[in-house]
C-alpha cells in the first residue's frame, strides 16, 4: 500500500439475496491521494454506495484490501476510533432524529470528538444560523441535508466522504455546499464523494472514476476524461442545402470514414463527430473547396462530461446484455 | 491540519447520551402515553371494576386494589425498558441514526448506555409514579424494608429486560416487524404472568412456563415488596436470579446478533 489517504485495493463486496449472491462491487482498486477530491460516478446500482461505506467502516466487505488514514476502517479498536476522530460522513440517508433542535444535534455530535468546531462555526458553514432552535422535523428537505453536512465537519475532518450530499439541494444552497467543499480541500481536507450531478463532479473533483456492476470503467481528470473519451463534434452551415449535389454529400461521408469521423445532417447543418479534430477538419475545408460548397457559422461543441459518463455506462450496459 | 486534543471522558459522553435519550423521550408523545399514561389508566380501570375483595397470596390475603397498584408498576417498569427499547431501536436504526453514530468516534459502548441508560431512569421515574398513586389512592403499603426490597428488585429487572429489549430489537429485521414481536411476547406473558388477572390455581404446565419465564418472578417479587406482611428487607433470590439469567442470556444475543445499520435491500419505516 502507498502513503496515500485512501487505499483500495481488489474490493469485494457480495450480498446475500432471497435469489442468491449479488456482487455489488467487483475487485475495485481506487487509490486517493491527500487533498485530492475525487468523485465516484456511476448508475443506481453501480456500487458506488456500497464502496463508500466500506470506506466509512460500516459495511463488511468480502474482500480486499481498504486503508483510510493509515486505517482498516472497519477497526473498531484504538486505532479505528482515531481514524473515526478524522473523517466526516454525510450518509446516503440522513440519520438525524426529527425531534432535536439544530443547535441540539450540532452540540451532541460535537461532544464525541477531540478538536470539534463551535457551534457558530459550523451553523456559519452550513447557512443554518436562522434556523438553529428549530427542531430537524420541520426543516426543508434541503436544510436537513446541510445539517448532515454540518455534522460531517464538526470534528475538522481530514477526510470526508459524501455520499450524494447535495441531493434535495436547490441551486443556492448547492453552490454553497460547493463552496465549502472547495474551502475545506483548500486547507487540504480528501474528499471522496459520489453523486448524480455530473455538473457537480465537473466542477469540484480533481478526478472521477465511472463504476458499472461494480467495476471501475474509467478514470481520471474531469477535462481529460472528456478529451479523452468522447468524438468532438464540427458543426456548420451550408446555406441552401438543396443546391448540394447528393454525390458530394457521398463523398464526404466516405471521406470522413477515412478519417473514424461520421456526419448527420439536418437540413442546412451538418453535425461532424470525430474525435480528431483537426482531421476531420481538414476534410471537411477541401472537400468544400473541391465541390464548391459555401460552408459558414463554424463552431465546435466539446462533449460534456455527462455525455461521456452516459457513453461509458450504456457501453457496459451492452457489454453486460451481451 | 489541527491539532488534536485528548478524548472526551466517557462519563461525559454517556451521561450525554442519557440525557439527549430522555429529551427524545419527552418530546415523543406516543411513547409517553404508552408508558406512562396507559398503565395508569389500566390501573385506574382495573381498581374501578375490581375494587373489591382479597386476593389470596402466599402471605396470606392481599386487597385487590393494592395487588394490582404493584403488579401494573412492575410491568410499568417492563413497558419502559423492554417495549421502550424493543421498538424505538430499530426505527432509530431505519432512520440511520445508529448508522450515523457508529462513523463517529464514540465508543458503541456509550451509545448503548445511553439507550439503556435512559430506559432504566424512565422506568423508574415511571414505576416510583404508579407506586405513589397506589399508595395515595389505593392505600398500596409503603415501608423502608419494602422500598430498598423494591429497589434493588428494580435495579436486576430494569437492566434485564432492557438486555431483552435490546436482545430482540437486534433479531427482528424491521421496525413494524419490532412493534409486532414486542407486543406478542409481552402481552400473553403478562396475562400469565399476574398483571392483568391474578392466576390463581393455574394449571402445572401453565405455572411452570410463568415462572422460568422472567415476567411473573420479576411481578411477585416486586409486589411481595409492598405486601402489609413485609417489615424486613428481604429478595426472593430465586426469582432475582431467573431474571437476571433471562438478562444474562439477551445480553448474549444482542452482543452477537446486533445489526447498526438496514442490510441492503431495504426496510419499511414507521412510528412506533
Amino acid at each position: 500500500m502507498s502513503a496515500s489517504t485512501i487505499e483500495l485495493r481488489n474490493l469485494v463486496v457480495d450480498y446475500s439475496t432471497a435469489s442468491g449472491t449479488t456482487r455489488a462491487v467487483d475487485a475495485l482498486s481506487l487509490s486517493i491521494a491527500t487533498g485530492e477530491v475525487y468523485a465516484l460516478l456511476g448508475e443506481n446500482g453501480a456500487g458506488k454506495t456500497s464502496t463508500i461505506e466500506v470506506l466509512e467502516g460500516h459495511r463488511a466487505r468480502t474482500a480486499g484490501d481498504v486503508v483510510v488514514l493509515g486505517v482498516d476502517p472497519a477497526n473498531r479498536g484504538s486505532a479505528g476510533r482515531q481514524m473515526r476522530d478524522r473523517i466526516g460522513v454525510v450518509l446516503q440517508t440522513s440519520g438525524l432524529e426529527r425531534e432535536v433542535t439544530v443547535r441540539e444535534s450540532v452540540a451532541l455530535f460535537s461532544s464525541v470528538y477531540r478538536n470539534p468546531r463551535s457551534l457558530e462555526e459550523v451553523l456559519a458553514l452550513v447557512g443554518l444560523t436562522d434556523v438553529v432552535d428549530q427542531r430537524v422535523g420541520t426543516l426543508s428537505g434541503g436544510q436537513r441535508r446541510r445539517l448532515d453536512l454540518g455534522l460531517a465537519v464538526v470534528g475538522r475532518p481530514e477526510v470526508l466522504f459524501l455520499d450524494e450530499p447535495t441531493t434535495g439541494f436547490d441551486p443556492s444552497a448547492r453552490h454553497q455546499a460547493w463552496e465549502l467543499i472547495t474551502s475545506l480541500r483548500s486547507d487540504g481536507t480528501t474528499v471522496l464523494l459520489t453523486t448524480h450531478y455530473l455538473d457537480e463532479a465537473e466542477h469540484l473533483a480533481d478526478r472521477v472514476g465511472v463504476l458499472s456492476h461494480g467495476r471501475l470503467l474509467l478514470e481520471g481528470r474531469p477535462s481529460d476524461l472528456v478529451r479523452a473519451s468522447a468524438a468532438t463534434d464540427i458543426v456548420v452551415r451550408t446555406g441552401d442545402a438543396r443546391t448540394i449535389d447528393s454525390a458530394a454529400i457521398d463523398s464526404l461521408h466516405e471521406r470522413l470514414e477515412g478519417v473514424a469521423a461520421t456526419m448527420d445532417q439536418q437540413g442546412s447543418e451538418l453535425r461532424v463527430s470525430s474525435v480528431e479534430t483537426s482531421r476531420a477538419l481538414e476534410v471537411l475545408t477541401q472537400w468544400s473547396n473541391e465541390f464548391n460548397v459555401a460552408l459558414d457559422d463554424w463552431s465546435i461543441e466539446r462533449p460534456t462530461l455527462e455525455q461521456v459518463f452516459l457513453k461509458v455506462t450504456e457501453s457496459a450496459e451492452r457489454h453486460v446484455d451481451e | 491540519m489541527s491539532d488534536r486534543h485528548s478524548w472526551p471522558s466517557t462519563a461525559h459522553m454517556g451521561m450525554r447520551q442519557i440525557r439527549h435519550q430522555l429529551n427524545m423521550f419527552v418530546r415523543v408523545p406516543i411513547a409517553v402515553f404508552f408508558t406512562v399514561a396507559l398503565p395508569i389508566v389500566v390501573m385506574l380501570i382495573f381498581n374501578a371494576v375490581f375494587a373489591d375483595g382479597d386476593i389470596v397470596t402466599n402471605a396470606g390475603p392481599w386487597p385487590v386494589r393494592e395487588f394490582y397498584s404493584a403488579a401494573i408498576a412492575a410491568f410499568t417498569a417492563v413497558s419502559a425498558t423492554f417495549t421502550n427499547l424493543a421498538n424505538m431501536v430499530p426505527i432509530r436504526r431505519e432512520e440511520g441514526v445508529l448508522q450515523r453514530w457508529r462513523v463517529t468516534p464514540i465508543p458503541l459502548g456509550v451509545l448503548v448506555v445511553g439507550y439503556v441508560g435512559s430506559a432504566m431512569v424512565i422506568a423508574c421515574v415511571c414505576t416510583s409514579i404508579v407506586v405513589v398513586i397506589g399508595w395515595l389512592a389505593y392505600g398500596l403499603t409503603l415501608s423502608v424494608a419494602g422500598a430498598v426490597s423494591a429497589a434493588l428488585t428494580m435495579m436486576v429487572a430494569t437492566v434485564s429486560f432492557a438486555a431483552m429489549g435490546m436482545a430482540l430489537a437486534a433479531l427482528v429485521p424491521t421496525a413494524s416487524t419490532a412493534s409486532a414481536a414486542a407486543n406478542a411476547i409481552i402481552l400473553p406473558l403478562a396475562m400469565v404472568s399476574n398483571v392483568f388477572i391474578p392466576v390463581e390455581q393455574p394449571p402445572k404446565w401453565l405455572d411452570v412456563s410463568a415462572n422460568v419465564l422472567p415476567l411473573k418472578p420479576f411481578i411477585t417479587a416486586f409486589q411481595s415488596a409492598f405486601h402489609p406482611t413485609t417489615t424486613s428487607v428481604s429478595f426472593d433470590v430465586r426469582a432475582l436470579l431467573t431474571i437476571a439469567a433471562w438478562g444474562a442470556l439477551a445480553t448474549v444475543v444482542a452482543v452477537t446478533r446486533f445489526r447498526w445499520n438496514v442490510p441492503p435491500g431495504g426496510a419499511t419505516r414507521r412510528r412506533r
